[in-house]
């Protein structure tokens, strides 16, 4: 591997995190509200559940919030802002020569029990943020920034959880 | 005045830019973070590095020093801007939950996005997982709705539980910030490989903290703004409204509104207790200014639906003006501001000479009305909106009033008003994750 195709280092993180703080801040001052990820994902699957089971969807007052009768459930501010967010991450990736195929994780772990993990904690963590109504960004970034009570609360207990069980599942990561 | 109507972009093309724009400036700077490591977020919890915690936290500092002082000056108006509402038993166990779900998989939502548009497998996966997610959730949440639905406290924010102004609030967040970093700091030389950040460019990370404490002082020694200053913060258009008389409603088109079932008509009597026994308007709520500017009575107002119209009524129109100006200049919509006041109406829809007699000079800021005893809601003039008022109790045999058919019936004429109530549907902000 030559050193021109190196990655590049990561940005300092507090830099980093005004950064974010200023494109959260943006998203509030043009569009009145911040950043999200989950609703998206929510969007999204609602829109593919509809393409097999309309009926359903129209049936679940959840889904058919999003995509119940007429409603077109992609034409939705969240998902724009995932396409984008999509685009954000590969455009830095590529120019910072971070977008290779490959695997992260654990030292300990194969590549295998690394996929279904993720798999499973997606599902998990999904789950989770549609039950708090948000996740990492739409709830703890964005409410905590515009100082919602529930959203700290909701914070505290994200970082609460994790470390509760982080040492039961020291060996996926150390 | 920020937020700008995007609502009002929905369905073109640059209200989808608009949203791609900030997703896009949002998955670049999480990659640039580091953020499509896993590696990276999961050391968070081994604290091997607090790379999450800097970067959450600073981006939050910033972002809510940001948003206070453009609010501070003026140029944002936070009662548009989507607060999250709070629910704390399903965030609170949504949030342990997504907990166990960053420790297991490594990722959030947000982070897994980055992480799969830079191709890292895991990332893939984990997004695939999150859509299994959310269609679980989807198919499972009505069997525990009660519970997803309960304690709903709304818009209710740090500032309203701690009653402290929005600037010592933020200062409170910068210092609970820098704090954290310095934790986390001491955190990375204890437990950390020898390369903590701040030692690679200490200078720009303590100008950086300079800005934001110096920020946060600035925000607490200014504290909110006063009444006088979020008017002049308002759309020309709106103080206009005010000059041109737009925002009095005569009470005969009170009346005419409280006949009509779509609405709910709230009346706000803003008079003393003395003179709100003598006489009111039927329903009407006794308030004072401050009772109005409270953080649990704001949010009714402002989170009334459109079909709500308020009125506030005082002796005649100055006091009630100025209430209405405080209000509207926090964001409340559908009010307006009785016209005459209580001596109108009474002049529309007269008690019996028995009861009250008018004074002699014209109609002002006093009560004009001298009561001879107290009436409250009980005589027919309270309810103009009822056609005949049979079910009054007349309290005196001899009671004619203006276009009565006959004695011991009320019928009120129709007084000829200028339509002034125009009720409008405040634009729904939704917030990304919403």
């Amino acid at each position: 591997m030559t050193t021109r195709s190196e990655p590049r280092p990561y940005l300092n993180p507090y830099l980093a995190g005004a950064l974010l703080g200023l494109v959260l801040f943006l998203a509030f001052f043009f569009t009145g509200g911040g950043l999200g990820a989950s609703g998206a994902l929510s969007h999204v699957q609602a829109g593919i559940e509809k393409w097999f089971a309309p009926g359903h969807v129209d049936r679940v007052a959840y889904l058919a919030d999003m995509a119940g009768g007429r409603r077109n459930s992609w034409d939705n501010s969240g998902v724009y802002m995932l396409v984008g967010t999509l685009l954000g991450g590969l455009a830095s990736g590529l120019l910072h020569r971070r977008a290779r195929l490959e695997i992260r994780k654990g030292p300990r772990v194969s590549n295998g029990a690394r996929l279904a993990l993720a798999f499973a904690g997606g599902v998990v963590m999904a789950y989770g943020a549609r039950m708090a109504r948000g996740c990492t960004s739409g709830q703890a970034l964005s409410g905590g920034a515009v100082l919602a009570v529930g959203s700290w609360a909701f914070m505290f207990a994200v970082f609460g959880g994790g470390y509760a069980v982080a040492w039961f599942l020291r060996r996926l990561w150390t | 005045m920020a937020p700008f109507d995007v609502n009002g972009l929905a369905g073109t093309v640059g209200y989808a830019l608009a949203f791609g724009a900030i997703g896009f400036g949002f998955g670049a700077v999480l990659e640039m973070a580091g953020f499509g490591d896993t590696r990276k977020l999961a050391a968070q919890f081994y604290l091997t590095e607090m790379t999450v915690l800097k970067v959450m936290f600073t981006a939050i500092a910033v972002a809510a020093v940001l948003l206070a002082l453009a609010s501070g000056f003026g140029l944002l108006d936070m009662s548009r801007v989507f607060v999250n509402p709070t629910f704390l038993p399903s965030e609170i166990l949504g949030g342990l939950i997504m907990g166990v779900g960053f420790v297991l998989g490594g990722f959030c939502p947000g982070t897994s996005l980055v992480a799969a548009s830079t191709l890292k497998i895991d990332g893939m996966l984990f997004v695939l997982g999150g859509l299994a997610g959310v269609f679980l959730f989807g198919e499972s949440v009505g069997s525990y709705e009660p519970f997803w639905l309960s304690g709903n406290l709304g818009r209710f924010t740090l500032p309203e539980w701690l009653g402290l102004s929005t600037g010592l609030t933020v200062l409170l967040v910068v210092l609970l910030a820098l704090t954290a970093f310095l934790a986390a700091e001491a955190i990375e030389r204890r437990f950390g490989p020898a390369r903590a950040s701040v030692r690679r460019r200490p200078r720009l990370a303590w100008a950086g903290a300079g800005v934001l404490l110096a920020a946060g002082l600035v925000l607490a020694a200014r504290g909110d703004p006063g009444p006088e200053q979020r008017w002049r913060w308002l759309p020309a258009a709106i103080r206009q409204q005010v000059a041109e008389r737009a925002v009095l409603a005569s009470p005969a088109e009170v009346v005419a509104l409280r006949k009509d079932t779509a609405l709910r008509v709230e009346m706000l009597d803003l008079r003393s207790e003395h003179d709100f026994n003598l006489f009111h308007v039927g329903g009407a709520e006794r308030v004072t200014r401050a009772d109005l500017t409270t953080p649990a009575r704001l949010r009714r107002l402002l989170e009334a639906p459109p079909s709500t119209i308020t009125f506030l009524a005082d002796n005649g129109e100055g006091p009630a003006l100025e209430v209405w100006k405080d209000l509207r200049s926090r964001g409340v919509a559908n009010l307006y501001v009785l016209e005459g006041g209580m001596n109108r109406w009474l002049e529309l829809y007269p008690v019996p000479d028995c009861v009250a007699t008018r004074g002699p000079g014209p109609l002002g800021g006093a009560p004009e009305y001298r009561f001879l005893y107290a009436t409250g809601d009980s005589l027919p003039a309270s309810w103009p909106e009822l056609p005949r008022s049979r079910a009054f109790r007349l309290p005196c045999a001899t009671a004619v009033v203006s276009g009565g058919e006959g004695a011991g019936e009320y019928l009120w004429p129709n007084h000829a008003y200028t339509r002034r109530v125009k009720p409008q549907v405040k634009a729904v902000v939704k917030g990304g994750c919403g």
